[in-house]
């Protein structure tokens, strides 16, 4: 930021902790006017938080908000409404049961005698649609109905209904239609010419390349620098938002001279426009990784192949046997070796909060432990046990809720009940996240001792330092394809990202992209 | 043209309400030997106040995902208040009415408060609230008696014309337009369209009223919207507890009486629920109004009258049995859930499902 221009909004010294975690330390920021000013950094650098806190979700712990030079606090949303700071942000903020114009006036709507003046506010969102060009949405649909590009669209024109001062675009396009992009950027560009400001926070670089003024980029909680557009190139920007050090923290990789038996094939998987044509295999004792951006189709990867989600193209081959999986407790069977899935969030997919540890981990194995229609306590209490030494599960009694125990042995208390399905083919959605970094060690090296054993694993990771540790391969997702795939020592911090934000360089071996 | 198909598309479940009340109403109607004369709409209006009027009062904390079991019991409640303070001179019976009102307003709030303030889940915070409600009930009326102004309960609880008759409106006669016409509506009828219009339409159309639908819709959104969703909650169970007052303060005046009756609280209070849905509201909440409440406590309504008139030699023959009442109840509400319930069909994600 140049002395010359005053900034719209500043945050001097802010830090915000989640429990033992840092997300912002000392955070030193400003926002000039009338400039699109874009955010930067990977998962987790703190640029959520930093949104937050500007928008009045959270409250930072230290450190002082002026905006246009006053000091400022916004207790909530609707004070920084109130200040004219509006956030879009990435999960919707609409209501899907009420019509557009319902949402686009739901807090300010034109008023007569006191009640809500219906045909204004049906005018006032005909303006606002044509404003973001999108006249062609009748307001009287209900949210619901529409597409998720067209919902973002209605977002953009609710922001603007409230005529802000700064708007924040938080992932903005991440749903949008290429034409509804460029339309997009139409409206940001007429924007700044009305002297709005605008925090623009997106994964696409060419995106910030079209937009922004100005940029800054975060890394672990902390600013790292702001400069003008083209003052950085590509490279120096991605290595701005690595800058970590690699942990010897890992297990030693195999090395094959031959690739294994195949254990899983995909070919051509899709669904919904979320995933389309990814084909993959996975040989026996193989590690591979699933990385890219949040939200890239990951997940919705892992349900499809966990036979979650309906409707989905392609054919999936377990051992070579084709199989049509249509139910977790199909995938449980597959092909005569089983699936298993380690959800995503262990609170709500995979675990029973308040049954025992016992219970917990012999709930998806408990057909092989049944005999005469009756559970056998004492094979169920043996193989209880034996999850619990393998895995070094630490708790009190074995009927303790399994709430009571800590985030990393509530995880391994969800690993040991897929492992004790004996399945041969493990997916896992982002298994460490959220615990402590010895719990993670012992994961990683039971991951590698499953693979050993001729286990096939797919593990989804946000953490780079994970897949470039943990995996044979990894699999970088993008926009619900497959962009890169990337083998032995192509696999680099560098090459991640830059395969995560669909860039080709750096080119070290640029025949896999 | 477009836009009232939109409309209509939107508001299905309402229709097919609609739809079956007037279907079953005709059923009834003409197999009735006075069938379509004021005498019978009358008295069907009377049978119907009340439930209409809780099931309206359960409606608002449904829209905003909550629940409210303790409909029934407010209505008990102000029922057995009524039957204490509604008589004397019109000044005291005026002031009589308005206590009881906003008794059932102040137990609504009682409930949102605790709701919003304690976040306790709904279903359990109005099933001790409830209880506690017919507990006051019985001190206010231990056994079924008390006295409602005779005048007051005659006019209210017939056509338009006894109100002239009774108040002496027009000493030289009643003119043509009202002895042939407005005198000849129920005035429960006239009641019930005047609640709609008076009370609940302004109350949807503020901005605390969208928000109870915002809310049930997605809490989250709309927080991060910048609604204020404690009025929006306390306002809804405040607004169903003014309705459920209208309900009591009908019963009363219609008996002329109290009576802290338990399992005719607890009836009433799942009526209404089955109500609510089948007029189209989501229990999920976010979807619906008390207008299709109406209509669904109508539908239940026209069932238990169908069944005064079946004649066992008729058509319907098979179905004059009154023990049949409560299957055909029971099938009908399973019916209108299933239609509501279609959407499954179009999950994608099955994980949706449990959320």
């Amino acid at each position: 930021m140049t002395d010359t221009m005053k900034p719209l909004i500043a945050l001097s010294g802010v830090s915000k902790r989640y429990g033992g975690v840092r997300a912002l330390s000392n955070v030193d920021f400003a926002c000039g006017h009338g400039s699109i000013h874009a955010v930067l950094g990977e998962n987790g650098a703190g640029k959520s938080t930093l949104i937050k806190i500007i928008s009045g979700v959270v409250q930072p712990d230290e450190g002082r908000i002026t905006l246009e030079n006053r000091d400022v606090t916004f207790p909530t949303p609707q004070a920084a409404n109130a200040a004219g700071v509006v956030c879009i942000f990435q999960e919707l903020s609409l209501m899907p049961e009420l019509s557009v114009s319902d949402n686009i006036s739901i807090t300010a709507p034109p008023r007569r005698l006191g009640l809500i003046d219906r045909r204004a506010q049906r005018r006032r969102a005909e303006e606002l649609l044509a404003r973001v060009g999108c006249e062609d949405i009748n307001p009287l649909m209900l949210v619901k109905h529409l597409p998720l590009s067209r919902r973002q669209m209605v977002e953009i024109a609710k922001a603007l209904g409230r005529s802000p001062k700064l708007l924040i675009l938080d992932e903005a396009t991440s749903a949008l239609t290429a034409a509804d992009v460029e339309r997009v950027y139409g409206i940001l560009h007429g924007l700044r010419a009305g002297g709005l400001s605008m925090l623009y926070i997106s994964h696409r670089m060419h995106e910030i390349e079209e937009l922004a003024d100005t940029c800054s980029v975060f890394r672990n909680g902390q600013h790292i620098d702001t400069f003008p557009k083209g003052a950085r190139s590509d490279e120096q920007i991605v290595q701005m938002m690595i800058g970590r050090e690699l942990h010897n923290v890992y297990p030693p990789k195999p090395v094959r001279n031959a690739p294994p038996p195949v254990a899983l094939e995909a070919r051509g998987i899709g669904w919904e426009g979320r995933l389309s044509d990814i084909s993959f295999r996975i040989g026996q004792g193989e590690v591979v990784g699933l990385g890219g951006l949040d939200g890239q189709g990951q997940r919705e990867l892992l349900l499809a192949l966990f036979g979650v989600l309906r409707g989905v193209a392609g054919e999936v081959a377990v051992n070579g046997q084709k199989t049509h999986i249509t139910s977790p407790a199909q995938a449980k069977r597959a092909a005569g070796v089983g699936i298993a899935l380690i959800p995503e969030d262990r609170k709500t997919e995979g675990l029973m909060l308040p049954m025992g540890v016992g219970d917990n981990i012999s709930m998806a194995a408990l057909p092989s432990m049944t005999r005469h229609f009756v559970v056998d306590r004492d094979i169920e209490d043996k193989k209880i046990a034996e999850m619990v030494a393998k895995l070094k599960i630490k708790f009190g009694k074995l009927s303790d809720p399994v709430a009571t125990l800590s985030g990393g042995n509530q995880q391994k208390v969800v690993i040991a009940k897929w492992l004790l399905t004996g399945a041969r083919v493990i997916l896992l959605n982002d298994p460490t996240r959220g615990i402590d970094v010895g719990t993670k060690q012992e994961i990683y090296q039971l991951l590698r001792d499953l693979a050993d054993a001729g286990t096939a694993i797919l593990f989804y990771s946000t953490d780079y330092d994970e897949l470039i540790g943990c995996c044979d391969r990894v699999l970088i997702l993008y926009g619900g394809r497959i962009a890169r795939e990337l083998t032995g020592p192509d696999i680099t911090e560098a090459n991640i990202i830059a395969s995560s934000l669909n860039l080709s360089f750096p080119a070290s071996s640029g025949a896999h992209a | 043209m477009k836009d009232l198909r939109l409309r209509l598309s939107q508001s299905t479940g309402l229709l097919l309400a609609l739809g079956l009340f007037v279907v079953l109403y005709t059923i009834y109607s003409s197999l009735h030997p006075k069938g379509w004369t004021v005498d019978v709409f009358v008295q069907n209006s009377n049978e119907s106040f009340a439930l209409i009027m809780v099931s309206m009062a359960q409606t608002v904390p449904v829209l905003t995902g909550g629940i409210d079991l303790s409909v029934g019991p407010m209505m008990t409640l102000v029922n057995c208040l009524a039957s204490n303070l509604v008589s004397g001179s019109p000044f005291e019976i005026v002031t009589g009415i308005l206590v009881c009102l906003a008794a059932g307003a102040l137990a609504g709030f009682v409930n949102g408060c605790i709701v919003v303030y304690g976040r306790i889940q709904p279903i359990i915070v109005t099933l001790a609230t409830g209880a506690v409600f017919l507990g006051i009930s019985l001190f206010l009326r231990p056994t079924p008696g008390g006295k409602i102004d005779d005048n007051l309960s005659w006019v209210t609880t017939n056509a338009m014309a006894e109100m002239d008759t009774t108040y002496g409106w027009f000493p030289d006669g009643a003119p043509g337009w009202f002895a042939h016409g407005i005198g000849r509506l129920p005035v429960p009828i006239l009641l019930l369209i005047a609640i709609a219009v008076f009370v609940w339409l302004p109350f949807k159309n503020t901005v605390t009223g969208r928000g109870c639908y915002a809310i049930g819709s997605a809490e989250g959104a709309a927080y991060m919207s910048g609604l204020n969703i404690a009025r929006s909650k306390l306002a809804a169970y405040t607004v169903g507890g003014l309705f459920a007052a209208f309900g009591g303060l009908y019963l009363a005046i219609q008996t002329g009486s109290g009576n802290a009756d338990i399992p005719q609280s607890g009836g009433y209070t799942l009526q209404s629920i089955a109500a609510v849905v089948i007029g189209g509201t989501s229990l999920f909440g976010g979807s619906g109004g008390a207008i299709g409440s109406l209509i669904g406590a109508l539908v239940l309504r026209s069932i238990s009258f169908c069944f005064r008139v079946f004649d066992t030699d008729g058509p319907m023959g098979f179905l004059a049995n009154p023990l049949l009442q409560p299957i055909f109840e029971g099938v009908i509400l399973l019916l209108a859930v299933s239609i509501g319930a279609a959407r499954v069909f179009r999950v994608k994600n099955r994980l949706s499902l449990f959320t």
